[in-house]
């Protein structure tokens, strides 16, 4: 029941993101953003009032599971949706300017030189016909005003400051000729050619081999180090994010349900949420065959979601109120930590709530799932 | 011009490079490029040993060999030592079988068979491929706008396209050439009209997949222009689907030529086309067949290769696309 007013006033406590940059002011600034899709079975809530705010200099991770609205968040802040049944709202204020509803025309001033993105799959983000030389001098050209010789020699340092060897050779090559590793070297290379302020990195290494992310992951960090750019890394793998994000914002269902500090989040998280999804990170230093301790259920619906907090149905801690009333972002102990729980893990209401779903034989886990809408809650509620 | 042959450099099959063709890509230039530059597919062991090379077979090297034939014929004709086929007539044969005199023998009005089915490929091979060249052009440009922009432009160039391909081919270019009038001019007007909206179609279907791939994402989120993304990123995606598809539809134009012709809206008569030239022997069928003959078996066989290549066009990008 609690709207999106609530929301929009903590979030200027998540500016005291552990950044390295004190009193500057945040390069990107999202409040309240709302991103709508109108389809024939209703309004998908995919991007639900999200706030967040990011410095230069700073990276921060995004994390969800997959259909928690944190590849169109990504895009939405890009202004990169389609222009039909898209309803966007709330303000995205960028280096100090408005772009919440800036049109094509205006954002393509900003897109390449200003903000740049890196795609999820290299192997369809590359134009399979074009050479990769000429994938990288193009927006050279087109945004800069240089030669086409001095537009290769960039292209070449490029390549080798992503750590492609031999990029001599890799400028007449096909990305056909590439591996999945080396063509997100490209993409990043072509991201980062115009000197973009912002670089967006939707989930970067989830189509690659697992050997390689880590690479590629380094690469985008390092890069972003280089560069003074502010990052932002969309993931479904806490893992990944863990050491290399300043901080990291945890989506649900359309929503930021946890923001932190990276330090922050994974020592004191408050959000049962965020704690479910640590655990379902395999150990090494568990025994072999350990049973994951998987999320049960599903997201909820985007479309109608209903009423309380979103993950009431998959939550341990449920109780009464989480079915009737949405939590706001309250904040945290530490600086620019924000969650969304009435019954935060780590607290004692918290863990007189577990105490209680446990007492009562797990009530919420086990009847929630499979009917997460309203009926069901009640249902659950009076257990 | 998208490449046909291995490159002798040992490298994989290369999509068509993109340098400059563009649009410009015409397929008819590729028999004339093969004969060029022949590098016939047994030169490169490199490229095969690599694994990468695909040799196009015989049938396709004897296809590209017909249509090279033909066309140096047709662009050689008056070099060569044959009869007029307008001005020289052999008074002292008419409806001759062949002999040595006339290879083809002659027609009812004295004219050498051979020398008519050769001048009559140029107006063929003109109406042919100017006819899917211009078809090809506006068809590829209506397509990939209609296919990029999926709103209202789209719907509109979609709508139209739809109201075109309705009409029977036919009797669309007959109605277009009966009020127009029988040049050759006309009838590539006429042809290119009824072959455009095809080229469309399959420029659009095939633009709509590939717009929806990430590159095209990618290359907005870089700054791209929509005129740019459609000439840069779909453009040379969307080719070798609208070559193959070309080079089949100079074959059915060249029959649709002949079919006009027989209809009496042809190409004017002193000027031989093979349509014509077999419209002229019809009436002397069971007298003197060779005259309907000849011609016949320069269509069959040109329509043959230009389906066959089609083939082999489309199979090779099919096996590319699927491996990407």
């Amino acid at each position: 029941m609690s709207r999106r007013a609530p929301d929009a006033a903590p979030v200027d406590d998540g500016r005291g993101a552990s950044g390295a940059t004190g009193g500057e002011a945040p390069l990107l600034e999202v409040t309240d953003l709302v991103t709508h899709f109108s389809t024939p079975r209703g309004v998908v809530r995919a991007v639900d009032g999200v706030s967040l705010s990011l410095r230069r200099g700073e990276t921060l991770g995004v994390v969800g599971e997959s259909g928690s609205g944190k590849t169109v968040l990504s895009r939405s802040i890009m202004g990169l949706l389609p222009k039909h049944n898209v309803i966007r709202r709330g303000s995205v204020r960028f280096d100090g300017r408005e772009i919440g509803d800036a049109d094509s025309e205006e954002m393509r001033g900003l897109w390449g030189t200003q903000i740049a993105m890196v795609f999820q799959d290299p192997m369809t983000s590359l134009n399979p016909v074009m050479k990769i030389g000429r994938q990288i001098t193009e927006p050279l050209l087109h945004h800069l005003d240089i030669t086409k010789k001095y537009a290769r020699d960039l292209a070449l340092s490029l390549l080798s400051s992503v750590g492609i060897p031999e990029p001599e050779r890799r400028l007449g090559q096909y990305p056909h000729e590439m591996s999945g590793g080396m063509r997100q070297r490209v993409m990043i290379a072509i991201a980062i050619a115009c000197g973009p302020k912002l670089l967006l990195a939707d989930e970067p290494t989830t189509a690659l081999d697992v050997t390689v992310q880590a690479q590629i992951l380094d690469l985008l960090q390092k890069e972003q180090q280089e560069r003074y750019m502010a990052m932002i890394l969309v993931t479904h793998d806490l893992g990944v994010v863990a050491g290399r994000a300043d901080s990291i914002a945890v989506m649900y269902a359309g929503r930021v349900v946890e923001v932190a500090p990276t330090r922050t989040l994974f020592a004191a998280m408050r959000m049962p949420y965020t704690e479910a999804l640590m655990r379902s990170i395999p150990r090494i230093a568990e025994p072999s065959h350990t049973r994951l301790k998987a999320i049960h259920g599903r997201p909820p619906e985007l479309i109608d979601p209903p009423p309380g907090c979103r993950f009431a149905p998959r939550c341990e801690y449920v109780q009464d109120r989480c079915w009737k009333e949405e939590p706001p972002l309250i904040p945290g102990d530490e600086p620019g930590h924000s969650y969304r729980c009435w019954f935060p893990v780590g607290t004692p209401e918290g863990e007189a709530a577990r105490e209680r779903n446990r007492a009562a034989g797990s009530a919420a886990p086990a009847n929630a799932p499979e009917a997460p809408a309203a009926p069901a809650a009640g249902a659950v509620a009076g257990a | 011009m998208p490449e046909q042959s291995p490159s002798p450099t040992g490298s994989p099959p290369r999509p068509p490079s993109e340098s400059g063709g563009g649009v410009a890509a015409t397929p008819e230039v590729v028999p004339a490029t093969d004969a060029a530059g022949p590098s016939p597919p047994d030169s490169v062991p490199e490229a095969e040993a690599a694994g990468h090379g695909r040799g196009l077979g015989v049938m396709a090297w004897v296809a590209i060999g017909w249509l090279v034939l033909v066309v140096l014929l047709a662009i050689l004709a008056p070099l060569l030592p044959i009869p007029d086929p307008v001005n020289d007539i052999d008074t002292n044969a008419f409806l001759a079988s062949p002999s040595s005199g006339h290879l083809l023998g002659t027609t009812s009005d004295g004219h050498d068979v051979l020398s008519m089915v050769i001048f009559g490929a140029r107006a063929s091979l003109i109406i042919g491929v100017g006819s899917i060249l211009a078809g090809f052009l506006v068809g590829g440009f209506l397509g990939i706008l209609s296919g990029y922009f999926k709103g209202r432009i789209g719907g509109v160039i979609g709508s139209v396209l739809d109201i075109f391909l309705a009409f029977p081919n036919l009797v669309l270019a007959l109605a277009i050439v009966s009020f127009m009038g029988q040049s050759i001019r006309n009838i590539v007007i006429a042809l290119a009209i009824v072959s455009a909206p095809v080229l469309a179609r399959i420029a659009r279907a095939s633009t709509l997949t590939w717009s929806e791939r990430e590159f095209v994402l990618a290359a907005r989120a870089q700054g791209a222009r929509h005129a740019r993304i459609m000439w840069r990123e779909i453009l040379p995606n969307v080719l070798p689907a609208m070559f193959s598809i070309a080079l089949l539809g100079i074959a059915v134009v060249i029959v649709a030529e002949g079919g006009l012709a027989i209809l009496g809206v042809g190409v004017k008569p002193p000027t031989p086309s093979w349509g014509n030239v077999i419209n002229d022997g019809r009436s002397d069928l069971a007298d003197a067949p060779w005259i309907t003959l000849a011609p016949s078996a320069a269509i069959f066989f040109t329509v043959l290769a230009l389906n066959y290549l089609g083939d082999v066009v489309r199979a090779r990008f099919d096996v590319r696309e699927s491996a990407l």
